[in-house]
């Protein structure tokens, strides 16, 4: 599987992106710089990864989704390639159009970060096919926008077409219908708040978060 | 329009003794800064000496002290005197640590002040050419019902967190404690640790003549200037009024300015760097002028201000030269590198600007709008600062504490509730939720886990850091000398805990006003008690910071000399944390053997009784490396499923903290030879260990074969602490309850 991961100024979890590609597929990922990067032909998967893109100014998400390197993310989406956007790469999907919905302050108003328990809505993705038989996965979060919300007509059509794909057990930060993460009509962009690259082995975040990429390695 | 000639005016005027006080000069520092320049200072000059002269830049109460401290052992690469410490941590890497405090302005704006101390000291470390790995922070407030605390509370966690998790930093350790001696002036140091190459170490000194002087990160403005004057004076009651000196942080900036630097000095372009702290551009360019030559023979500076990138206009050079504008760098490049220099700064959209040259001449000369502004000698401003040996007394023996003469409570289980849950054992948790632990994707064991020491893994191998930050302040009071003695035997207990080599530490010596002998007497035994332990552990200091006057209307902080440990872990796969005990488990403290000191300076003292005095606990450096090297053999065979160091509230508590991190009972069987106040006393050299059935015999046996007491004193197992059948029987989720509400009780609670 050929993988990158955009690096927006700010962006922080993008060493921890590419960690956990590259242990997922072997491969080193290729880094693209927002400004003048490229994402590769061939790419199957870009990763949008966590931080705080300019600095989370105007709004999270909300810059980084009108510079250059947008244009080419979604033409990737257009073709059907993967997209997988976690924490504040949620919130730039979100800002793109790519993902109904948008995330705002926790309800605390406190950043918070946790291990957190998601309940598995569907294994049927290629996101999460190797959770199948699973109710729950433990992955951490660390946000401070992590509030889902969306008008009710697309939170019951995010239900009702199956594209919630994970619930949080304890909503920690006032998600509607608890919602961590929701995946595009075509199944192939995927946007949450918790780190799945956090959890991956060998440190404090556990190793939940493997099943993600081993469930991206057999879709790709 | 700038009237550039009336600010000139103003810049060039000369000052006189009444202008030398306002800036803080004393009649005798006034004289010494005529003798030194031959003539009467102007005004830039004048702001330039004050700044130097003043406390927090020249250590000029505390120089003298600081130097009985070891800053050598065979890991060290840089110790005092540089940006932050160095060690050698093998395969050709190196730490690179430090903690600093920003007490002062966290007190004024408390949201502001302690992310730029986070700012700050993540500076110190990624100027030489570190990239940042973890954040600790030790906390000291007011009395909880102080009216202050609660809002102090909140926005120096804000600002922390606030900071530190945009920059991608992951905070991983710390201590907050609260009493009443900080009720007006707050405690926040923060500690950096960073990782480099040892081939790529950058420092303050070595710049050479003829080379271009280039600043780099955000633009200066008006804000900070004289914060380095404000850190070196008394508060007074409506000082909140300085919140103007108190500078505003820009953690994004932050972020970029840490990977700008670290991508230039991937490349040989950077002769020597110093970042713009306190006194800001100041401060960098006299220390990298004075410890400048090829020998260190110092050299001079040249630079032309109006090339300084600015926020505001019409800034006048003393404003340049004395505002703490965060974010900043100043380098002295090789003059073919420039270019590169530039594109790197501008892939980053940060300012960059080539302000002027080294010289020949010795002399800092400014210039602004093209008049001279400022020419004088460098030596005078670093290495003539004053030095002072202030009159100190000797600190007063606190009468002993008998054991016996303290009453039994009549319900044990009531004392062990209220000592989890008073605010200085109460879990943080409320805190460190609010940082992000985890970034980075290193952070082996954190505050998540309530132990000894935080482990981080160094990137793509599998060995790690150990670090902790510690400080007792209830002993410091009682007695300064051993006070000090044990803030860094517990730095070092802490870190052998984990499984970790102990190696070295960084310091940030918080106290009251040094003009007071009484303080000073503090200070100076202090200081005498941490270098003795120091020295015994071969485990000295690299790096540090002084924090002096932090005290209100002529009322002193208690003395709070608080340490950064380091240490190393070879191998991951031997660590022992907090977690792993299991239901079956057999708990076995570890101890030097010495006999149980009293309760004097406990916590059940002060919480239980109200009574804050008699002696602290001794502690025996000698044998507190044996117990320490034993527990760390322990930990490295594997023979430990949890460890825990005896600190706050004695074997009880200990014994407690590993069964709320587990989530599972213990019946303790504790001897009842006397009163069982004994389990409370605060017994230094020991810890607590879990160890599987099978292997307590072989622990035992291997503690008498060292010469160490190792003893049974209960097993792990169901949901309550039972202590000698009934004396204590609480349900775990009772102590569970008191131990996590209390904190976000208080701070969620409407009054």
């Amino acid at each position: 599987m050929k993988t990158a991961v955009i690096v927006f100024p700010g962006s922080n979890c993008d060493r921890d992106a590419e960690v956990a590609l590259r242990q997922a597929t072997g491969q080193d990922p290729t880094m693209v710089w927002h400004k003048d990067g490229t994402i590769p032909d061939g790419t199957d998967l870009v990763m949008v990864p966590g931080g705080f893109s300019y600095g989370d100014y105007l709004r999270c998400g909300a810059m980084a989704a009108n510079s250059p390197v947008i244009a080419q993310l979604k033409d990737h989406a257009a073709r059907g390639g993967y997209i997988l956007g976690v924490c504040n790469g949620f919130q730039i999907l979100c800002e793109t159009g790519l993902l109904p919905g948008a995330l705002m302050r926790n309800m605390s108003l406190d950043f918070v970060c946790r291990p957190e328990r998601l309940k598995i809505e569907t294994a049927n993705s290629a996101f999460t096919s190797a959770y199948a038989g699973r109710s729950d996965i433990t992955v951490p979060i660390a946000h401070h926008d992590g509030n889902y919300v969306a008008d009710d007509a697309t939170l019951d059509r995010l239900e009702g077409e199956g594209h919630v794909v994970f619930r949080y057990v304890d909503n920690p930060n006032g998600s509607a219908r608890n919602i961590a993460g929701v995946i595009s009509e075509n199944g192939r962009v995927l946007g949450m708040m918790p780190h799945p690259e956090r959890a991956i082995g060998g440190h404090e975040g556990g190793t939940d978060g493997l099943g993600m990429f081993e469930s991206l390695m057999a879709a790709a | 329009m700038t009237d550039t000639s009336a600010i000139i005016a103003a810049m060039q005027a000369e000052q006189d003794e009444a202008s030398g006080q306002e800036h803080g000069l004393n009649a005798e520092e006034w004289q010494r800064l005529v003798t030194r320049l031959g003539r009467r200072p102007n005004l830039v000059e004048l702001g330039i000496y004050s700044v130097m002269w003043s406390e927090h830049c020249s250590y000029k109460s505390s120089r003298r002290h600081l130097s009985k401290f070891p800053t050598q052992n065979e890991h060290v690469i840089q110790g005092p005197g540089e940006n932050a410490g160095v060690i050698d941590i093998g395969d050709g890497q190196a730490a690179i640590f430090k903690m600093e405090s920003h007490n002062h302005p966290s007190y004024i704006e408390p949201y502001q002040g302690a992310a730029t101390g986070v700012g700050g000291i993540l500076r110190d470390v990624f100027t030489m050419g570190a990239r940042p790995i973890a954040l600790v922070n030790a906390l000291r407030f007011g009395d909880p019902s102080h009216p202050k605390t609660r809002s102090l509370v909140a926005g120096v966690v804000a600002g922390i967190g606030g900071y530190g998790n945009c920059v991608g930093v992951p905070t991983v350790a710390g201590e907050t404690e609260f009493h009443s001696g900080y009720n007006g002036n707050i405690l926040v140091n923060a500690m950096a640790v960073g990782l480099a190459d040892q081939d790529k170490i950058f420092y303050a000194r070595g710049a050479t003549p003829g080379n271009p002087i280039f600043y780099v990160g955000s633009k200066t403005g008006r804000d900070g200037i004289h914060g380095a004057t404000m850190a070196s004076a008394e508060f007074s009651e409506g000082d909140e009024d300085n919140r103007p000196t108190v500078q505003v942080g820009d953690p994004f900036t932050e972020k970029l300015l840490i990977e700008a630097c670290l991508e230039l000095m991937a490349t040989d372009a950077i002769q020597a760097i110093q970042d713009m702290g306190a006194a800001g551009l100041t401060s960098s360019s006299v220390e990298m002028a004075d410890s400048g030559g090829e020998n260190g023979e110092g050299i001079g500076v040249e630079m032309d201000l109006d090339k300084v990138p600015q926020r505001e206009t019409g800034m006048s050079a003393y404003e340049i030269m004395l505002s703490e504008s965060q974010e900043r760098m100043l380098m002295v490049l090789y003059p073919d590198k420039i270019d590169v220099a530039k594109k790197v700064f501008e892939k980053y959209d940060l300012d960059a600007e080539v302000i002027g040259m080294t010289t020949e001449s010795g002399r800092m000369v400014l210039k602004q709008f093209g008049e001279t502004v400022c020419d004088i000698p460098v030596a005078p401003l670093a290495e003539d600062a004053p030095n002072y040996d202030r009159p100190w007394v000797e600190p007063k023996k606190r009468a002993p504490l008998d054991l016996a003469s303290i009453p039994e409570p009549e319900d044990y289980g009531e004392v062990l509730l209220k000592l989890m849950s008073c605010p200085d054992m109460a879990s943080k948790r409320w805190i460190w939720e609010q940082y992000d632990r985890h970034v980075m994707g290193d952070t082996v064991d954190s505050s998540q886990s309530m132990g000894n020491a935080a482990i981080v893994r160094i990137h793509g191998t599998k060995k790690a850091l150990a670090i902790t930050s510690d400080c007792t302040p209830r002993y410091v009071a009682a007695d300064p000398y051993e006070g000090g003695k044990q803030v860094v035997a517990e730095a070092y207990r802490n870190l052998s805990a984990v499984g970790a080599k102990p190696i070295a530490i960084t310091d940030n010596l918080n106290f009251g006003n040094p003009e007071n002998p009484e303080t000073m007497g503090y200070i100076v035994k202090a200081i005498e008690g941490m270098a003795e332990a120091c020295r015994t552990l071969d485990f000295p200091v690299v790096s540090g910071n002084v924090s002096l006057y932090n005290e209100t209307d002529g009322i002193a902080i208690p003395p709070t000399p608080v340490v950064g440990g380091v240490g190393l872990i070879e191998d991951l796969d031997k660590v022992a944390t907090l977690k792993g005990a299991q239901p079956g488990d057999v708990l076995i403290a570890i101890a030097d053997g010495d006999p149980t000191p009293g309760l004097g300076a406990s916590l059940y003292l002060r919480e239980i009784l109200g009574r804050e005095e008699g002696p602290p606990p001794l502690v025996n450096l000698e044998k507190e490396k044996g117990v320490a090297d034993f527990t760390r053999s322990l930990v490295e065979a594997g023979l430990v499923n949890a460890v825990h160091d005896v600190s706050d509230g004695g074997y009880i508590c200990a014994a407690t903290e590993i069964c709320l991190a587990n989530g599972v009972g213990a019946k303790l069987t504790f001897p009842a030879t006397g009163s069982l106040l004994g389990y409370f006393v605060e017994h230094q050299g020991s810890y607590m260990v879990a160890v599987s059935p099978t292997q307590a015999d072989d622990v035992i046996a291997r503690a008498q074969a060292a010469g160490i007491y190792a003893g049974k004193q209960g097993d792990f197992g169901g949901d309550a602490i039972v202590l000698n059948e009934d004396v204590i029987n609480l349900p775990l989720s009772r102590l569970r309850e008191a131990h996590e509400g209390w904190l976000p009780n208080y701070m969620n609670a409407v009054d």
